[in-house]
């Protein structure tokens, strides 16, 4: 149906090898990462696919931008080595199925912001920040009209993304809007890094949404007051996919007086929140994942934050408790920006 | 003025009998699919003196009596199928003991499963019930009138097995208690006195239960559940046989339903597990899905599909609110546990054929020794034809159950009468002596338990 864009000359003349080397979960030097990289090419089985933690992290590494990712996903499906269970994966991809009728669309002809399946986190976009943005999928029950579609990366289902995913850039596109803002940094990567990829076309334009709150930032300049936090951010795995707009975090801290505090797990170093690996199939999985988390938490305490800045309902789902648990308070990123311009926090 | 509205005015006072039209009108309806059943008379007493007066004139005008707690049974249990009083013992909601380190409780039949967690919350935080998975203002008393069985069925059984005395109000009006509190002492135990207690599972067809003392149990600072799903059914005997073994759960069920689309075909095992420190809980985890279930998410047949979640309550309500309308009534069973893929795709087939989407839950009792399985149909109250359905797909589910080696769990008549005429005669013999030596008149609860 689609094509996957994938150089394999790229990975023929790479030096470094980074996507696997620099790899946090697995131990491969350049040597056996080039023979591990040529049996994925070739589509044959190779340990990666078994000790792939899905954390989206090789996609940044590449220097090359050819998403190895990707290809591990789509040879896990291919020789069906999938990270999961089988009953996760089947609960996973029947979370993706609208049963609540469709959503009722009206054209906008302006921005919109896209809550994509995130629907019930709606009262977190309100407020100056959020001013001029049209939201759609602000309802639960049609929410899933609007999923990315993106999570099944950890499924090892590139068919059911590549099946469902145009249905739902039509959805998008059916109220035609100049530009879309992504609540959700899986659905920025749904849609500038993944479906490029793989040759599906969108035809709007995103912007991921911590573009949207520092250019907005800037417009309420006067109105910013220092938070004077000392702050850590938990990086999401679909950020990988975006990694010109992780440098908005830091560009936001700055701007509202957010202390980013120096940590061993951050930027390209940062660890997954664990979502996915807790039940991934891989012996040991649950222990790996809590060591995996009191590794992350303990960093933050360490370096002495008093704030975890989330933006990912997943991460924060995953490590809002025990992050708060631990004495650092966690904290929506777009509630840590309303805070600075005088708002309450939703 | 009508003799017995005169004598239910002297005996409780006018502002706590009525037969307006409206009032009587609330109390004919269940949530269930129950057609109406009218009372003549509504009567709300405040003591067990003034339940025994009101027994005693029901004789002596051959009068029925029906009690009634919160009213939720959704098989119409507390409708009052001949007439007579409707006797609406929530005023009866007082908290009269709180012993901590006994860890008793003992309350008056009418409180609230909601009112005594908020009691315990604010006095007593270390201690908990078993409130059953039923909205807050399910009553104490309805609940095991019933044999009902909630949080805790895992270590302890049913509600009914969790009590240690008990004040009852028989049919001809004598005060009884059973247990070290009818030795005057303190209401510590149900046992090791000779069993005289035959109230509990009767649906108030024997007596009305008046006072209860409830077991209490620690309640640790983190309660959270998990969850562990397989899609082939016949898995989850054994990984419940697996996970009762270690005995970390408070709670255990299995819940597979069509909608939402995540539960369709799937089978999750939600474990409620609690602890004072996260170590603990981990230790818990650590027995569970490191020891026990390890070798299905190795094999990918099964898998933890979420840890560490809030524990939800009531569920099955919960469920049921997928369809337009919003009604629903199930059937619930005692099954054995190893009979749990049997039940599940019995609920696929008959709510197929009705047109439902389904909506099945097993709840473990004790160490595995049999699970409430129940059946829920939901309905548009609106709709008589999907209503029908609902009805027809109860019934054909109670002889279901019979089929699959079940025992009906809190009835409705049409169950009742099912499981009698499979029963044992001696037994059914027993009842009948049991029934008509406390009940002479046969006033309590006309239509409930009627062996022919």
């Amino acid at each position: 149906m689609f094509e996957f864009q994938f150089d394999e000359s790229k990975c023929h003349s790479c030096e470094t090898r980074d996507c696997m080397t620099r790899c946090q979960y697995m131990d491969l030097d350049a040597e056996a990462a080039a023979i591990e990289m040529e049996k994925l090419i070739s589509g044959q089985d190779s340990r990666v696919l078994h000790e792939c933690r899905t954390c989206y992290a090789c996609e940044e590494y590449c220097p090359a931008g050819n998403h190895p990712f990707y290809l591990i996903v789509k040879r896990q499906e291919e020789l069906g080595i999938a990270p999961l269970p089988d009953p996760i994966i089947r609960q996973g991809i029947q979370v993706g199925v609208p049963f609540r009728g469709d959503p009722e669309i009206t054209e906008i002809n302006g921005p919109v912001l896209n809550m994509g399946v995130f629907s019930p986190l709606t009262r977190l976009i309100q407020g100056k920040l959020f001013e001029g943005l049209t939201r759609i999928s602000t309802d639960s029950r049609k929410m899933h009209h609007f999923f990315c579609q993106l999570m099944y990366l950890h499924f090892a289902r590139t068919s059911v993304i590549n099946e469902r995913l145009p249905g739902v850039i039509e959805t998008i596109s059916a109220y035609k809007p100049t530009e879309v803002v992504h609540f959700h940094d899986e659905c920025y990567g749904t849609y500038t890094s993944y479906a490029p990829a793989f040759g599906i076309e969108v035809p709007f334009r995103s912007i991921h949404l911590f573009e949207h709150l520092y250019n907005r930032l800037n417009e309420l300049r006067d109105e910013i007051r220092p938070v004077n936090y000392k702050v850590a951010y938990q990086r999401p795995c679909s950020s990988r996919l975006s990694p010109d707009a992780h440098g908005y975090v830091d560009k936001i801290f700055d701007l509202i007086g957010a202390e980013h505090v120096s940590r061993r797990y951050v930027d390209e170093n940062a660890l997954c929140c664990g979502s996915t690996i807790v039940s991934q199939k891989q012996e040991g999985s649950r222990r790996f994942c809590l060591e995996l988390q009191e590794k992350n938490i303990g960093d933050m305490k360490q370096a002495g934050a008093e704030l975890c800045i989330f933006n990912c309902p997943a991460c924060m789902q995953t490590m809002g408790k025990q992050v708060a648990e631990n004495g650092i308070m966690p904290i929506w990123m777009s509630d840590l920006c309303r805070m600075a311009i005088g708002e309450t926090p939703a | 003025m009508d003799s017995v509205y005169a004598a239910l005015v002297e005996i409780v006072g006018q502002d706590y009998v009525s037969t307006r039209t409206e009032e009587l009108f609330t109390y004919s309806k269940d949530l269930g699919t129950s057609e109406p059943q009218w009372p003549d008379y509504v009567a709300a007493p405040a003591t067990a003196g003034q339940v025994s007066r009101i027994v005693q004139m029901a004789n002596e005008k051959n009068v029925a009596v029906v009690p009634l707690g919160g009213g939720l049974s959704l098989a119409g249990l507390a409708l009052p199928l001949k007439g007579g009083i409707e006797l609406d013992l929530k005023r009866m909601n007082r908290i009269l003991e709180l012993n901590e380190k006994g860890r008793y409780v003992v309350v008056e039949v009418g409180t609230s499963h909601g009112k005594l967690t908020a009691h315990l919350h604010k006095h007593a935080p270390h201690l908990m019930h078993s409130e059953p998975g039923a909205p807050p203002a399910a009553t104490i008393g309805g609940n095991l009138a019933i044999h009902g069985q909630g949080d805790l069925g895992h270590p302890y059984g049913f509600n009914s097995d969790m009590v240690s005395g008990m004040e009852v109000v028989l049919p001809t009006g004598e005060i009884c208690r059973f247990g070290s509190c009818a030795l005057g002492n303190s209401w510590y135990t149900l046992h090791p006195l000779p069993d005289v207690s035959m109230f509990m599972g009767w649906s108030g067809s024997t007596g009305i239960i008046t006072k209860v003392s409830l077991r209490l149990f620690p309640c640790k600072k983190i309660h959270e559940q998990d969850a562990f799903v397989v899609e082939n059914e016949d898995l989850v005997p054994e990984i419940l046989y697996e996970l009762t073994h270690v005995g970390m759960a408070e709670d255990m069920m299995v819940v597979s339903q069509e909608i939402p689309p995540p539960f369709n075909r799937l089978h999750y095992v939600l474990i409620n597990i609690s602890g004072d420190s996260r170590k603990e809980l981990e230790f818990k985890r650590q027995l569970m899905f490191d020891d026990r279930l390890y070798k299905y998410i190795q094999e990918g047949t099964g898998g933890i599909g979420a840890g560490g979640q809030e524990v939800p309550r009531p569920v099955v309500s919960k469920t049921s609110d997928w369809r337009k309308g919003g009604g629903f009534e199930y059937v619930g069973a005692i099954m054995p546990v190893a009979s749990y893929p049997e039940c599940y795709r019995s609920g696929v087939e008959i709510s197929g054929r009705h047109g439902i989407p389904y909506t099945t839950l097993g709840r473990v009792l004790g160490s595995g020794h049999s699970m409430m399985f129940s059946w829920t149909f939901a309905f548009n109250r609106a709709d008589e034809d999907t209503v029908r359905h609902a009805r027809q797909a109860l019934h054909e589910t109670d002889e279901r159950v019979l089929e699959l080696g079940g025992t009906l769990w809190k009835p409705a008549v049409f169950g009742q009468k099912l499981l009698m005429d499979r029963m044992d005669d001696g037994t059914l013999q027993m009842m009948k002596k049991v029934k008509h030596m406390l009940d002479p008149n046969g006033i309590m609860n006309p239509g409930n338990w009627e062996v022919a």
